[in-house]
């Protein structure tokens, strides 16, 4: 390793923070912009699925909050996308390399969801999963990410709320209403399990060494267990794995292995709605492609 | 264009650097930046400012090596020990 690069590591290593004009090795820029360019990606799409109920809320109020939901995800999107122009790939290229299929975006926004039951969960509990990472991510090396990411942590903790309340409406609900989150938790439970990705070590992530990250991931899913799970139990639900429990001496959860096969395949472009997903993304960018050209042109 | 977007989360605070925005004009970029940086009253100021027009200073080069009026021009630890050394011994 040059030496430029390696004073460049200890520096990151040693809690130090990069600006979008300072030097950095082409392996930093390049995973850092891949990692981001996701990250973007999946807030893009991971309306997608919630969009699918707007119109089929069972209430005003819901309705609202989800379109407001959608917003700020969006939202998000743009504040990302930003931050990966600065980084050398265009807003337009990115989109172009998400809708061909060349990037990717996560697991759980290639899967169906089937009822409101669903909804919740996906409000609840993906958002939690993610906001474990994204609170990780307040201490990016690269700071403009780590400052966009302080709002986006900020709003992404009352989807968390909004989430949780339709779980609660349902569960104070009818033995049906119940019935819904029982089956929307057992179809989320395996690609939550594979949302914070391989248990790869923190000393041989190269997202981790660059500090991009500043967790390992099962870190972050013992997190997730830690702070979620007795949130699950307490409601009288069951968790659709017979394997987990929490040892109390070590403070470890025990999990069935999740299904690294299953999570390879989804966020290569084979989930089960990964097609319809980036069709209706084709088409939105077709259809917005005169308001785009208007507004540049402005 | 793009804009830098610097907000204030309380009045009397700090503005901080929260994001940039891109956007042909002015007029676009003040929206772009409410939207984004001020939507949910999260903000009770912005300054949005080109990014051209931000002059960047990151060199300070002290070639003279004026401690004199810094603090680690002031080393008072080993001073002190010895005035506390010396005072006690006049007291004997």
């Amino acid at each position: 390793m040059p030496e430029r690069e390696q004073e460049f590591l200890e520096y990151v290593q040693g809690g130090g923070q990069v600006e979008a004009g300072d030097w950095m090795p082409d392996e930093y820029r390049a995973r850092l912009r891949k990692f981001i360019e996701m990250h973007g990606n999946s807030e893009l799409m991971g309306v997608l699925p919630e969009r699918e109920w707007i119109l089929r809320a069972p209430t005003l109020q819901r309705k609202l909050a989800l379109t407001a939901k959608v917003q700020d995800e969006v939202g998000h999107a743009q504040l990302i996308y930003r931050v990966v122009e600065d980084l050398g790939k265009s807003r337009e290229e990115c989109l172009d390399d998400l809708i061909s299929g060349k990037s990717k975006f996560h697991n759980v926004f290639h899967y169906p969801t089937k009822t409101w039951g669903d909804v919740g969960v996906i409000a609840w509990l993906v958002d939690a999963a993610a906001i474990i990472s994204q609170k990780a991510l307040l201490k990016c090396s690269y700071a403009p990410y780590a400052r966009i990411m302080k709002k986006i942590c900020w709003e992404e903790s009352f989807h968390i709320l909004h989430g949780r309340d339709v779980i609660l409406t349902l569960m104070n609900g009818t033995e049906d209403q119940r019935g819904l989150v029982q089956e929307a938790l057992d179809r989320w439970w395996g690609p939550l399990m594979q949302f914070h990705g391989n248990p790869i070590p923190t000393d041989e992530d190269p997202m981790f060494i660059w500090r991009i990250k500043s967790q390992g991931n099962d870190e972050a899913r013992q997190q997730f267990l830690d702070g979620y799970v007795p949130q699950i139990w307490e409601l009288g639900l069951t968790v659709p794995d017979p394997e987990l429990r929490k040892d109390e001496e070590t403070g470890r959860w025990h999990y069935t292995e999740p299904d690294w096969d299953e999570l390879m395949s989804v966020v290569t472009g084979h989930g089960p709605k990964t097609e319809d997903r980036l069709d209706l993304r084709r088409q939105a960018r077709e259809n917005s492609a005169w308001v785009r050209s208007v507004l540049l042109a402005a | 264009m793009i804009y830098e977007v610097f907000r204030q989360e309380r009045k009397g605070q700090a503005f901080q650097h929260a994001g940039s925005v891109e956007a042909a004009d002015e007029r676009f970029a003040e929206s772009y930046a409410r939207e984004q940086y001020g939507r949910r009253g999260e903000s009770v100021a912005l300054w949005v400012v080109e990014r051209g027009s931000i002059m960047r200073i990151e060199e300070f080069v002290d070639e003279l090596n004026r401690n004199y009026h810094r603090v680690d021009g002031y080393p008072l630890k080993e001073k002190l020990k010895e005035a506390r050394e010396r005072a006690a011994a006049r007291d004997r």
